[in-house]
């Protein structure tokens, strides 16, 4: 037991802390309990509609499988290296707080600029990877019965660009019908389409089936059409990468703010580092939410 | 405070085990051994393995880094109890209860 007011001689003036831990401390961890609750509602509903769909979902690896300055498919290896930037930037966060319990002004100031580094790293990488995502890779064509087909050379996975016979990546606008893409198909025999469930149609029954059902070329991705398959995939992967982007935001910020008091001696007149903690607490927490977007949106 | 006369080791430790279990999650996305490739409770093997793998690395967080597993008990399950019951039960109901989705089409 802690010490004990003794309320039998005089009224009760608080002071107790049944949790050893301060106001500050624990208004942080219900906050962020709070948080956790709403970012497995969202979560719960990205299962719910993967699970309402399954046959035609987008399949993560075809969507995110670039790398900076790389060509080729590199599935996983960019998500990764942002998983190990974040995992980073909390390890210097423990160091700050660490230092703080030791009263090392110096080794807080370089440890938490540190983190402020990581997070900023970790901010421009999910924009390059936004950035990627809307401009999109391979096209796709929209159908009447809201599922996406693709452009294949028999059993891979070609792109709309190089059926067309122009470069995706050059910068310009592009722009094309579901009749140009018929036409081309009808001319270059050895293309075809692969449906929304992954079965591959021969190049004859891809124009029947193209010219039953498409209705536009889907190129890039936003909240309404998205080249990869289902919209609820883009709406989903903005809204929750998007959420937990300005978590990590606003958690920059806080940090900034934080190094600022540092730097001024704030918490050394204070006499602690507690501040550091309960801001520590938080970039933790947008660290373990990272760990689940990660394995739900790119892994499963 | 405990920690106070505590070196950095602990939190390399911490580190090391993240790591390696990020490194196994992507490993086995990429290589995706057939073993785990056969289905299991709605969902495929490897998936299994990987919301697992995704537990332990939270476990880590919120256990170490956070410190939540050296405060006091009270503390603790206040903390953790909450999410640990409501997030299940909010999964399995919204899982569970979305199978019936499609018949609304």
């Amino acid at each position: 037991m802690e010490q004990v007011n003794d309320n039998s001689v005089e009224p009760w003036k608080g002071g107790d802390k049944p949790y050893n831990a301060s106001y500050g401390k624990l208004m942080m961890w219900f906050f962020l309990i709070t948080d956790a609750l709403t970012f497995s509602g969202f979560l719960s509903a990205y299962g719910f509609s993967r699970f309402k769909y399954p046959e035609v979902w987008p399949n993560p690896e075809d969507v995110f499988s670039h790398f900076p300055f790389l060509h080729g498919d590199h599935p996983l290896l960019f998500v990764a290296l942002m998983t190990f930037i974040l995992i980073m930037s909390s390890v210097t966060m423990v160091l700050a707080v660490n230092y703080g319990h030791k009263m090392q002004k110096n080794k807080v100031i370089l440890w938490l600029s540190l983190t402020i580094v990581g997070g900023a790293i970790f901010l421009g990488s999910q924009a390059w990877e936004w950035g990627h995502f809307i401009h999109g890779d391979k096209g796709g064509i929209d159908t009447k019965t809201e599922y996406v087909v693709h452009i294949a050379e028999g059993e891979d996975l070609a792109s709309v660009y190089t059926l067309m016979g122009v470069d995706g990546h050059d910068g310009s606008h592009h722009h094309f019908s579901a009749e140009e893409v018929i036409s081309n198909l009808e001319k270059n025999p050895q293309y075809n389409i692969r449906k929304a469930n992954r079965e591959y149609l021969s190049n004859t029954e891809s124009i029947d089936y193209l010219k039953e059902n498409a209705t536009d070329v889907l190129l890039g991705a936003n909240l309404k059409n998205n080249e990869y398959g289902h919209p609820l995939f883009a709406d989903y992967f903005f809204f929750i990468t998007g959420f937990h982007g300005f978590h990590v935001f606003s958690g920059v910020i806080i940090l900034i703010i934080i190094l600022i008091n540092v730097i001024k001696g704030t918490y050394e007149r204070r006499g602690h580092y507690e501040m550091v903690e309960k801001v520590g607490l938080y970039w933790h927490f947008v660290d373990l939410v990272w760990v689940f977007v990660f394995t739900f949106f790119y892994l499963v | 405070m405990a920690n106070e006369t505590k070196g950095n080791w602990w939190i390399w430790r911490v580190f090391w085990i993240l790591l390696a279990v990020t490194a196994l999650e992507v490993g086995l996305g990429i290589i995706k051994p057939s073993f785990l490739m056969g289905q299991f409770l709605g969902t495929k093997l490897i998936n299994h393995v990987f919301i697992i793998l995704t537990i332990i690395k939270a476990a880590y967080i919120v256990l170490e880094f956070m410190h939540l597993g050296h405060e006091k008990k009270s503390l603790k399950w206040t903390i953790l109890l909450p999410a640990l019951i409501l997030i299940p039960y909010l999964l399995f109901i919204v899982l569970t209860e979305g199978g019936y989705a499609s018949l609304m089409l």
